[in-house]
C-alpha cells in the first residue's frame, strides 16, 4: 500500500509526466475540452426545454421523469452502441456525455421555474409584461440559482464520465486508466483516477463559490 | 387626467364570469366607478371581489358583458398595454426579489420605453412620495419590513402616473398598527393625486375608512349594495349587508362624522374633577379635588371623529371631553350628553335622507 502511494506521488510530480502530447497537461486539456463541449451542447438542448416546460407548465412529466431516466442510462453501453453504428469517431463519446448531462439540466431548470413565487409571476403580468418579458426578466433570473446548480451537477458528472473517451481510443485523463489497466500498471490507473476526481472536486468548489458571489443578494438560494 | 368628478372612469355592464370548473365568480354585475373616487369592494372570501378587480386590467377576462375604462372596452385593447396604463398593487406586494427597490418601482416606465435614467429618476421621486428614505432604493425587497414592501408596491403602481389604481387587499398581510399608518398614507396620497382607486378588502373597517363608495358582494358573485359609507351603515339594503357590517355599525357611522360643530363650554369651576393645564393652557390630567387621584386626559380636536369623542366621554371621570385647537390649547369642554345628542342626530339624519 505504502509502495503504491509512493509510486503515485512520484508519478504525479514527475516533470516528464506533465509534458508532451502524452503528458498530464495535454490529457487534462483534452479531458476538459470533451467535458465542456458536451456540457455546452447539453445546455443548448436542455435549457430551452426546461424553460419552456416551466413557463407553460406543459410536459412537466418529461422534466420529472427525465432525471430517473438519466440515472438509469448505462453510459458505457450507449458509447458501445453508438460506436457499433457510427464506427470510430468522437460521436459516440459526445452523444453519451450529452445524454448524461441533459437530464440534470432539464430537471433543475424546471425545478427553478416552478420555485418562482406565483405571486411574483402574477405581479409581472399585472404590471404589463408580455409572456417573453415575464420569462426573460422575471422567471429566468429567479430560476438562475437552480439552473446553475443543474449545470454544475451536469458538468461534474460529465467530467467524471469523460474517461470513456479513452475506452474508444481517444484521449483525456481516461487514457491513464485504460492504458494502466492494459499494462497492469496500477500506479498509472490510480494516477488517472485521482486526477479525474481532483478536477471534478475543484470545478465543483469553484462553481459553487461563483454561485455564492453571483447570488449574494438573494434571500435564500436553494443552490 | 382632468380631475373631473362625476365622470365615470370604470363601467361594468352586465358582466358575468364563470370559470371553466363551473363556478360563477361574478354574476351579472353592473357597477360604475366615478373618476377620482375610491370604490371599495368588500365581501367574504369567494364572493368575486378579487375577480371583479382583475377583470378591469384583464388579468381575468369576463365570460360575457362589457367593461369600460375611460370609455374604452378593455377587451378591445392589448392586454399588456392596458395593464401598463393601470396601477396594480397586490397582497404580499409581489415585488421582484432579484431587483432593487428602485428597479422594482421603475418596472412600468421601463416597459413603456422611458429609458433607464428617466425611469430611475422617477422611481427615486416616488420613494419620497410613499414616505421611504432615498437609501431604501438601493436595497432588495427581502431587506425591507412588510409595511415598507407595501409602500414600494404602491410606488411601483404609481410609477407611470396611471389614472386608475387597482389594489387587491394591499394591507392584508401587515400588522394592525402598520395597516392604520398605510391607510392614512393612502388617504393623504389620494388627496394629492386624485386617482380613481378600486380597493378590495374583507375588512369592513378598512372599507369605511378608505371608501368614497362601498360595494358589498355576496357569495356567488352577487353585488348586494353599492353606496357611500354613511348610507351603507345607516341603511343596509338587507340583513346580509347588516350582518356583514356587524353589530357596531352604528358606532362605525360615528367614525365618519367629526366633532366640529358640537357645542362646547368653559371647564366647570368648583366641580369634583378639575382639568389641570400647563402654562400654555394645554390639558394635562383630570385631578380629583377630594382624593388627589389623577386620570389621564385625551384632548380632542375638531377634526377628531365623533366615535373617539364618545370613547373619551366614557373614559373621562366626569363625562367631559376636553377640546383643543390645532396647537393643543384648550378651547372648552363638551359633555357626554351633547355628544350623545349629536350621535343620535347623525343616525336619524343618515337613515332618513332620501337615496
Amino acid at each position: 500500500m505504502y509502495e503504491l502511494l509512493k509510486g503515485l506521488g512520484a508519478w504525479l510530480t514527475g516533470s516528464e509526466q506533465w509534458a508532451g502530447s502524452d503528458g498530464i497537461g495535454h490529457r487534462l486539456a483534452e479531458h476538459l475540452q470533451y467535458s465542456l463541449l458536451a456540457t455546452l451542447i447539453a445546455a443548448a438542448i436542455a435549457l430551452p426545454v426546461g424553460l419552456l416546460i416551466g413557463h407553460t407548465g406543459r410536459g412537466a412529466f418529461i422534466a420529472i421523469n427525465l432525471s430517473s431516466f438519466g440515472r438509469a442510462l448505462p453510459t458505457v453501453g450507449l458509447v458501445v452502441l453508438v460506436f457499433l453504428v457510427s464506427g470510430l469517431s468522437m460521436w459516440p463519446v459526445y452523444i453519451a456525455l450529452v445524454a448524461l448531462a441533459v437530464p440534470s439540466i432539464v430537471t433543475n431548470t424546471y425545478a427553478g421555474m416552478t420555485a418562482v413565487d406565483p405571486e411574483v409571476r402574477d405581479a409581472a403580468r399585472g404590471q404589463g409584461m408580455r409572456p417573453h418579458q415575464v420569462l426573460l426578466q422575471v422567471e429566468l433570473p429567479l430560476a438562475l440559482p437552480l439552473i446553475m446548480t443543474g449545470l454544475r451537477l451536469a458538468l461534474i458528472q460529465v467530467v467524471a464520465t469523460a474517461t470513456i473517451a479513452a475506452y474508444v481510443s481517444f484521449g483525456g485523463l481516461g487514457r491513464y486508466v485504460f492504458d494502466g489497466l492494459a499494462q497492469r500498471d496500477l500506479v498509472q490507473v490510480l494516477g488517472g483516477a485521482v486526477l479525474v476526481a481532483v478536477v471534478a472536486v475543484v470545478l465543483d468548489l469553484a462553481l459553487s463559490a461563483l454561485q455564492r458571489v453571483l447570488f449574494r443578494h438573494r434571500p435564500s438560494t436553494t443552490a | 387626467m382632468q380631475p373631473g368628478k362625476g365622470l365615470l372612469m370604470i363601467q361594468f355592464d352586465t358582466v358575468h364570469k364563470r370559470f371553466p370548473n363551473g363556478t360563477t365568480a361574478v354574476h351579472d354585475l353592473t357597477l360604475e366607478m366615478p373618476e377620482g373616487g375610491v370604490t371599495v369592494l368588500v365581501g367574504s372570501s369567494g364572493c368575486g371581489k378579487t375577480t371583479t378587480l382583475r377583470m378591469i386590467n384583464r388579468m381575468v377576462d369576463p365570460t360575457s358583458g362589457t367593461i369600460r375604462v375611460g370609455g374604452k372596452d378593455v377587451l378591445e385593447q392589448d392586454a399588456a398595454e392596458l395593464r401598463r396604463s393601470i396601477g396594480y398593487v397586490i397582497q404580499q406586494s409581489g415585488l421582484f426579489p432579484h431587483r432593487t427597490v428602485v428597479d422594482n418601482i421603475a418596472t412600468v416606465p421601463l416597459l413603456l420605453g422611458w429609458g433607464r435614467r428617466k425611469a430611475r429618476a422617477r422611481a427615486a421621486e416616488l420613494l419620497e412620495t410613499v414616505g421611504l428614505s432615498a437609501d431604501t432604493g438601493k436595497r432588495y425587497p427581502h431587506q425591507l419590513s412588510g409595511g415598507q414592501q407595501q409602500r414600494v408596491g404602491v410606488a411601483r403602481a404609481l410609477a407611470a402616473d396611471p389614472p386608475v389604481l387597482l389594489m387587491d387587499e394591499p394591507f392584508g398581510a401587515v400588522d394592525p398598527v402598520v395597516r392604520t399608518q398605510l391607510q392614512d398614507e393612502l388617504l393623504r396620497l389620494q388627496r394629492e393625486l386624485n386617482k380613481t382607486i378600486v380597493f378590495v378588502t374583507h375588512d369592513i373597517d378598512e372599507a369605511v375608512r378608505l371608501g368614497d363608495r362601498i360595494a358589498v358582494f355576496r357569495t356567488g358573485g352577487h353585488l348586494v349594495q353599492c353606496a357611500a359609507p354613511a348610507e351603507l351603515l345607516a341603511r343596509p339594503a338587507d340583513t346580509f349587508v347588516a350582518d356583514f357590517l356587524g353589530a357596531e355599525r352604528g358606532l362605525k357611522l360615528l367614525s365618519l362624522t367629526t366633532l366640529a360643530g358640537v357645542a362646547k363650554g368653559p371647564a366647570p369651576k368648583g366641580a369634583r374633577w378639575q382639568l389641570t393645564l400647563d402654562p400654555a393652557r394645554k390639558p394635562l390630567v383630570w385631578r380629583d379635588g377630594e382624593s388627589g387621584t389623577e386620570i389621564p386626559v385625551r384632548p380632542l380636536r375638531d377634526t377628531d371623529s365623533l366615535l373617539s369623542a364618545l370613547n373619551e366621554s366614557i373614559a373621562a371621570p366626569s363625562g367631559l371631553v376636553a377640546r383643543v385647537d390645532a396647537d393643543g390649547v384648550l378651547t372648552g369642554v363638551t359633555s357626554r350628553e351633547d355628544i350623545h345628542d349629536r350621535a343620535g342626530h347623525v343616525h336619524s339624519e343618515a337613515s332618513t335622507v332620501a337615496a
